[in-house]
C-alpha cells in the first residue's frame, strides 16, 4: 500500500460523492429534453441536498433508533461501494478488502436496512415499499451476481480491479458472453436503481411507488443522505457497467496523468451513459409490479446464458 | 488427573449426565434448575475449549469395556469430531445459560425432568460425535432421538404437540433404520462394526453407492433434507424455544457430521455422481425451504423452514466437495468443505440466537403468530438489538458470519468449470444461480421476520405490557450475537482451525493463498479476497464521519411528530403489512411450489370470510399415500384378528401342521 494508492482511494471516493448528484441532474435534464419539457438546471440535486441539510429533521413519534441510524448506514455502505468499484483507478488499497461478491453484499446490506427502516414507523406505505423493494431485490441480486460471475470466469478473478485490468488489456474482439451479460446488467441496473420500467423516480402516486414509498417518512438531513446514497448507488452501478463493458481509460498504475485522463474519460462515458439511460426511460412505460418477475427473470436467464456461452465457446 | 482430550471430553459428558440426574432429585424446584443449567453451560464451555485443543492434535482412540460383553465401546476424537464438539460446546453453552432463565413450572413436564432430558440430550450428542463403532453410534443416536422427543413434547397436554412429537419420532426412526442398514453395508460382511475396520474395507462401487444413499437418507431424515423434511416445521414450533434452538442449531449438525463421517472418512468419497446428486438435492431443499419460509405466519415455523434452507446449502456444499475430491482437486474440495463446516458453525450460532429470541418474545407476549406482534423493539430493546445481529447474519450480509461461508461457497462454485465432466460443467451455472437465489430470498425472509416482530406499531394492545428478557436470557443471547460478529470478522482464524479437518478429510488446507489474519484469500489475493474487519471498519468509520460532518456543518436538531398519514387520518396498527401480506408476492411467483387452498366469500355472504391455506405438496405426494397404504395393509391383517381365543388356537394348530409337513 503506497501513499499514492491511498490518495487515489480518497480521491475516487470524493469524485464519486461529487459526481453522483451531477449524474442524476444530467439524466433528469436529458429526460426533460426528450419529453419536450424545459429542463431543470444541472445543479438542482446539489441545491436539494443543501436545502435539506439546513432543515429540522422531523421524526415520527414511534420511530426506533433503527430509523435514525439507517440513512447513515446506507450512505456509509454506498461510500464503501464507491471505494471498491474501480471508477478511476485499479490500484486501490481498499479493493483488496472486498471483491465483487462482497460488493453485492454491501448493496444488499443497504437494501435490508432501508427496508427495515421503512417498516419501522408502521405505516402501510412504508411496509408496502419495503416488501416491494425486497421483492425486486431478491430477483435482481442473483442476476447481478451471475453477470459478475461471467466476468470473473473470463478474467479468472472476482476482484473488480483485476477484472478491469484483464479486460482493458485484452485484444479487441467479440465476446458473445459479454453481450448477453451487458443486456442483463442494464436490466438489473434499471430495477435496482428504481428507474422506469420497474419504478418511477418522479411518481407522486403512492400505489406505484417503491423507493419513494420507503423514504416517505424521512425528512431533512436523513432524507438528504438517503437521496444522496441512492444517487451514489446509480453512480456505482454505472461505474460497474463501465468497468465491465467499456473498461478503457481507467488508470491501472499510480500515475497522475493517467488518473487525469481516467477522470476525463469517466465524465465522458457517464455523459453518454446518462443520456442512454434517459432515452431508455423515455421510451419505456412502467411495468405492473407483478410483471417485474418476468423482466428480471429475463435478465437472470440472459446472465445464466452468458455464463453458459462463456463455458461453451470459452470467450 | 487424565490429560488426554478424549478422557476429558468423556468426563465432561458424564458431568452433563450427572447434572441432569441432579435435576431429578427435586423435579418441581425452579431454584435447583436455575443453578443446574449454568453448571451445564460451564461444562459446555469446557468441552468447547478441550475440543479446540484437540483439533490440532492427532486422532486419539480408546476402548471402554462398557455395554454388552462382546461389544465394548470404541471412542475416538479426531479433528472432524473435535470441530463438531466445538460447535456443540459453544452453542449449547449459550443455550444452557438462556434455559436457566427460560423454563418455568407450568402444565407440562416438570422443570427438573426437563433438566434431565436436556442434559441427556447434549451428552448423547457428545457421545455421537466421539463414537468409533456402529454400536456406540447407534446407541447414542437413539438416546439423542428419544431425549429430544421428550423435550419436544414438553407441553404434552396439547394434542397438536403430541402429534408433532409422534411425527418427529417416526421420521427419526425411518432415518435410524437407514443408518443401521448403512452400517450393515459398510462392514462388508466381516462382522466387525468398528469404524477402523470399515475404513480399511474397500467396498465395490455398487455397495459403496448403496451405503452412500442409505446414509444420505438416514442422516437426511435427521437433518430435514427433502423429502424427509416434514417433521421440522411441526416439531420446532411445538418444542420450547431453547429446545428448538438446540435441535436446529446443534442436532441437525450431528446429522451433517454423520454424513461427513460416512462419506469422506469411512467410504472415502469414491464416485463423482454422488456429489452431483447431493448437490441437486441440497439446492432443491434450499430453495424449497426458503420459499416456504417466506410464506409462513408462525415465527418458529418460519425459522424451521429457514433451517431446511440452510441444511440444503450444507448438503450442496457437501456435493461440491465430493465432486472436487473425486476429480482429484484437493484444494477446491478443501474450500467447499471449509465452506460447509463454516456454515454449519454459523448456522448453529445465528439460528440458535433467533430461536432463543423467539423464546423471549413468546414469554413476553404469549404469542407465536406474526400477525399479532409488532413494535417490540420499544418494549424489548435487548432482545430486538441482539436478534438484529442474528437476522443480518442469517440474511448473509457482510460483515457478519453468514456472508463468509456464502462467499467461500461461491468461490468454490466459480471454480467448478475446471472439472472433466462437461455435463456437470454446464449445470453448475444453474446450480450457482439457484444458490444465489436461495440466499437472496433468505434476505427477504429475514426482513419479514424482523420487521413484523420487532418493528412497526404493536398489532395488539396487549403488547404494550411486554417485558424484556431476564438476566440469564440476555446472557445467552449476548454470547450468541457476539459469536455471530466474531465469526464474521475473523474468518481467517476460524479457517485456520477448520484446516485440520479439511486436511484429515481431503488432504488439503483451505486457508492457503494469501490468507492472513486480516485478509481472506484462499486462492491468492489476485483471484479473490475479502476482509470483513476492514469492511466493518470502513462502514463504521463512514457512519461516524458522516454523523460528525453533518452535525458540525449544519445541525443535529430533531423534532418528533406523528407519522404522516397521507391525508387519511384513520390509520390503525392493523393496517400495517401482515406476515401474509409480506409473503404474498413470493406465493404468487412460486405458486407451483405450494398446494394452495383458497376459500373466497360469495357476494351474498352475510359474514364474508376469506381463507387461504398454502401447504406442502409432499404430504399429498408421498406421506398420505404411504399412510393410506400402511392402513390398508393393517386392515388386511385385521381380517385374521378375530379376537376369539379358539380362532388363535386354530392358527397355532395349522402352523404346527404346516411345519410338521415341512419337516417330514
Amino acid at each position: 500500500m503506497t501513499l499514492t494508492g491511498l490518495l487515489f482511494q480518497m480521491l475516487q471516493i470524493v469524485v464519486a460523492l461529487a459526481l453522483a448528484p451531477l449524474l442524476i441532474g444530467w439524466v433528469n435534464q436529458c429526460r426533460a429534453w426528450l419529453s419536450n419539457r424545459s429542463a431543470p438546471p444541472l445543479t438542482l440535486p446539489y441545491r436539494t441536498i443543501r436545502k435539506l441539510f439546513t432543515k429540522d429533521a422531523v421524526v415520527a413519534d414511534n420511530a426506533s433508533p433503527i430509523f435514525r441510524i439507517t440513512p447513515y448506514i446506507v450512505f456509509g455502505a454506498m461510500c464503501c461501494a464507491a471505494a471498491i468499484v474501480p471508477s478511476l483507478a485499479t490500484a486501490l488499497p481498499f479493493a483488496r478488502a472486498a471483491d465483487a461478491i462482497a460488493l453485492v453484499g454491501l448493496f444488499a446490506l443497504a437494501r435490508v436496512f432501508i427496508a427495515l427502516a421503512a417498516m419501522d414507523i408502521g405505516t402501510s406505505f412504508g411496509s408496502l415499499g419495503a416488501r416491494r423493494e425486497m421483492f425486486i431485490g431478491f430477483l435482481a441480486e442473483p442476476a447481478l451476481l451471475m453477470v459478475l460471475f461471467t466476468a470473473s470466469l473470463i478474467s479468472g478473478s472476482t476482484s473488480l480491479a483485476t477484472i478491469v485490468d484483464a479486460f482493458a488489456h485484452r485484444e479487441l474482439g467479440i465476446y458473445p458472453s459479454l453481450a448477453f451479460a451487458g443486456v442483463a446488467f442494464t436490466m438489473v441496473s434499471l430495477a435496482e436503481n428504481a428507474r422506469i420500467p420497474i419504478d418511477n423516480p418522479a411518481t407522486h402516486l403512492e400505489l406505484t411507488m417503491i423507493h419513494e414509498a420507503m423514504v416517505l417518512e424521512y425528512s431533512a438531513r436523513h432524507l438528504a443522505l438517503l437521496e444522496w446514497a441512492s444517487w451514489l448507488k446509480l453512480f456505482n452501478y454505472s461505474c460497474i457497467g463501465l468497468a465491465l463493458f467499456v473498461p478503457f481509460g481507467i488508470a491501472s498504475g499510480d500515475d497522475w496523468t493517467a488518473l487525469a485522463t481516467a477522470a476525463l474519460a469517466l465524465v465522458a462515458k457517464l455523459a453518454v451513459g446518462g443520456a442512454l439511460l434517459a432515452l431508455i426511460e423515455t421510451l419505456s412505460a412502467k411495468l405492473r409490479i407483478f410483471r417485474a418477475p418476468e423482466f428480471l427473470g429475463t435478465a437472470f436467464m440472459l446472465a445464466v446464458l452468458a455464463m453458459l456461452v462463456n463455458l461453451l465457446l470459452g470467450s | 488427573m487424565p490429560t488426554s482430550p478424549l478422557a476429558l471430553i468423556g468426563i465432561a459428558a458424564t458431568a452433563w449426565l450427572a447434572i441432569g440426574a441432579a435435576g431429578l432429585i427435586r423435579p418441581r424446584s425452579l431454584r435447583a434448575v436455575r443453578t443446574l443449567f449454568p453448571l451445564g453451560a460451564v461444562v459446555a464451555v469446557a468441552i468447547a475449549v478441550i475440543a479446540c485443543v484437540a483439533l490440532a492434535l492427532p486422532p486419539e482412540s480408546t476402548v471402554l469395556s462398557l455395554g454388552l460383553p462382546d461389544l465394548p465401546f470404541h471412542l475416538r476424537v479426531d479433528p472432524l469430531s473435535a470441530f463438531f464438539l466445538v460447535l456443540l460446546g459453544s452453542a449449547s453453552a449459550a443455550i444452557s445459560l438462556f434455559s436457566a432463565g427460560y423454563f418455568r413450572s407450568g402444565s407440562g413436564t416438570a422443570p427438573g425432568l426437563i433438566c434431565f432430558q436436556y442434559h441427556a440430550f447434549v451428552a448423547a450428542m457428545a457421545l455421537v460425535l466421539i463414537a468409533d463403532d456402529a454400536y456406540v453410534f447407534m446407541v447414542a443416536w437413539e438416546t439423542m432421538a428419544l431425549a429430544s422427543y421428550f423435550l419436544v413434547t414438553t407441553d404434552h397436554r396439547i394434542p397438536q404437540i403430541r402429534r408433532a412429537g409422534f411425527l418427529y419420532l417416526l421420521i427419526a426412526h425411518v432415518g435410524a433404520i437407514a443408518i443401521l442398514l448403512c452400517f450393515g453395508v459398510l462392514q462388508g460382511g466381516h462382522g466387525d462394526y468398528t469404524f477402523a475396520a470399515m475404513r480399511a474395507i474397500a467396498l465395490p462401487g455398487w455397495w459403496g453407492s448403496a451405503a452412500f444413499f442409505l446414509a444420505l437418507m438416514g442422516f437426511g431424515a435427521k437433518a430435514g433434507l427433502l423429502p424427509l423434511h416434514i417433521w421440522l416445521p411441526e416439531a420446532h414450533p411445538a418444542a420450547p424455544s431453547p429446545v428448538s434452538a438446540l435441535m436446529s442449531g446443534v442436532m441437525l449438525k450431528t446429522a451433517i457430521y454423520g454424513l461427513l463421517r460416512v462419506t469422506f472418512d469411512l467410504l472415502g468419497a469414491q464416485l463423482w455422481w454422488w456429489g452431483a446428486i447431493a448437490l441437486a438435492l441440497g439446492l432443491l431443499s434450499a430453495l424449497f425451504g426458503v420459499i416456504f419460509a417466506a410464506a409462513q405466519t408462525d415465527m418458529k415455523r418460519l425459522l424451521a423452514y429457514s433451517s431446511i434452507e440452510n441444511i440444503g446449502i450444507l448438503v450442496a456444499a457437501l456435493g461440491l466437495a465430493i465432486l472436487f475430491k473425486t476429480n482429484a482437486k484437493p484444494l477446491l474440495a478443501a474450500i467447499a468443505l471449509a465452506a460447509l463446516l463454516y456454515h454449519a458453525l454459523n448456522h448453529a450460532m445465528f439460528k440458535s440466537l433467533l430461536f432463543l429470541a423467539t423464546g423471549s418474545v413468546l414469554h413476553a407476549t404469549k404469542e407465536r403468530s406474526l400477525g399479532k406482534l409488532g413494535g417490540l423493539i420499544h418494549r424489548m430493546p435487548w432482545v430486538a438489538w441482539l436478534a438484529l445481529a442474528g437476522t443480518l447474519a442469517s440474511a448473509g450480509l457482510p460483515p457478519l458470519n453468514g456472508f463468509v461461508s456464502e462467499w467461500l461457497l461461491l468461490q468454490a462454485f466459480l471454480f467448478t468449470p475446471t472439472l472433466p465432466q462437461s455435463f456437470i460443467n454446464m449445470l453448475v451455472p444453474l446450480a450457482a444461480a439457484a444458490l444465489v437465489l436461495a440466499v437472496a430470498l433468505a434476505g427477504y425472509v429475514m426482513v419479514k421476520f424482523y420487521g413484523v416482530i420487532f418493528l412497526g406499531r404493536p398489532r395488539e394492545p396487549s403488547l404494550a405490557y411486554a417485558h424484556d428478557a431476564g438476566r440469564f436470557e440476555r446472557a445467552g443471547l449476548v454470547a450468541l450475537a457476539a459469536a455471530c460478529v466474531l465469526l464474521g470478522i475473523f474468518p481467517a482464524t476460524v479457517l485456520g482451525a477448520i484446516d485440520h479437518v479439511t486436511a484429515q478429510l481431503v488432504g488439503s488446507a483451505a486457508s492457503g493463498g494469501d490468507t492472513s489474519w486480516l485478509l481472506l484469500a484462499p486462492l491468492g489475493a489476485e483471484r479473490s479476497s475479502y476482509s470483513p474487519l476492514i469492511v466493518l471498519g470502513a462502514i463504521v468509520g463512514a457512519v461516524l464521519i458522516t454523523i460528525q460532518l453533518v452535525h458540525r456543518m449544519w445541525h443535529g436538531r430533531v423534532r418528533r411528530a406523528p407519522a404522516w398519514d397521507c391525508g387519511f387520518p384513520l390509520q390503525t396498527p392493523r393496517m400495517q403489512d401482515t406476515a401474509e401480506g409480506f409473503g404474498q408476492p413470493i406465493r404468487q411467483v412460486f405458486e407451483p411450489f405450494f398446494r394452495i387452498e383458497r376459500h373466497l366469500p360469495s357476494p351474498f355472504d352475510a359474514k364474508p370470510r376469506y381463507s387461504m391455506n398454502a401447504s406442502d405438496h409432499w404430504w399429498q405426494w408421498l406421506y398420505l399415500p404411504i399412510a393410506r397404504a400402511a392402513e390398508a395393509v393393517a386392515r388386511l391383517f385385521g381380517l385374521i384378528q378375530r379376537g376369539r381365543i379358539s380362532v388363535y388356537l386354530t392358527y397355532s394348530f395349522v402352523t404346527l401342521l404346516a411345519l410338521l409337513l415341512f419337516v417330514l
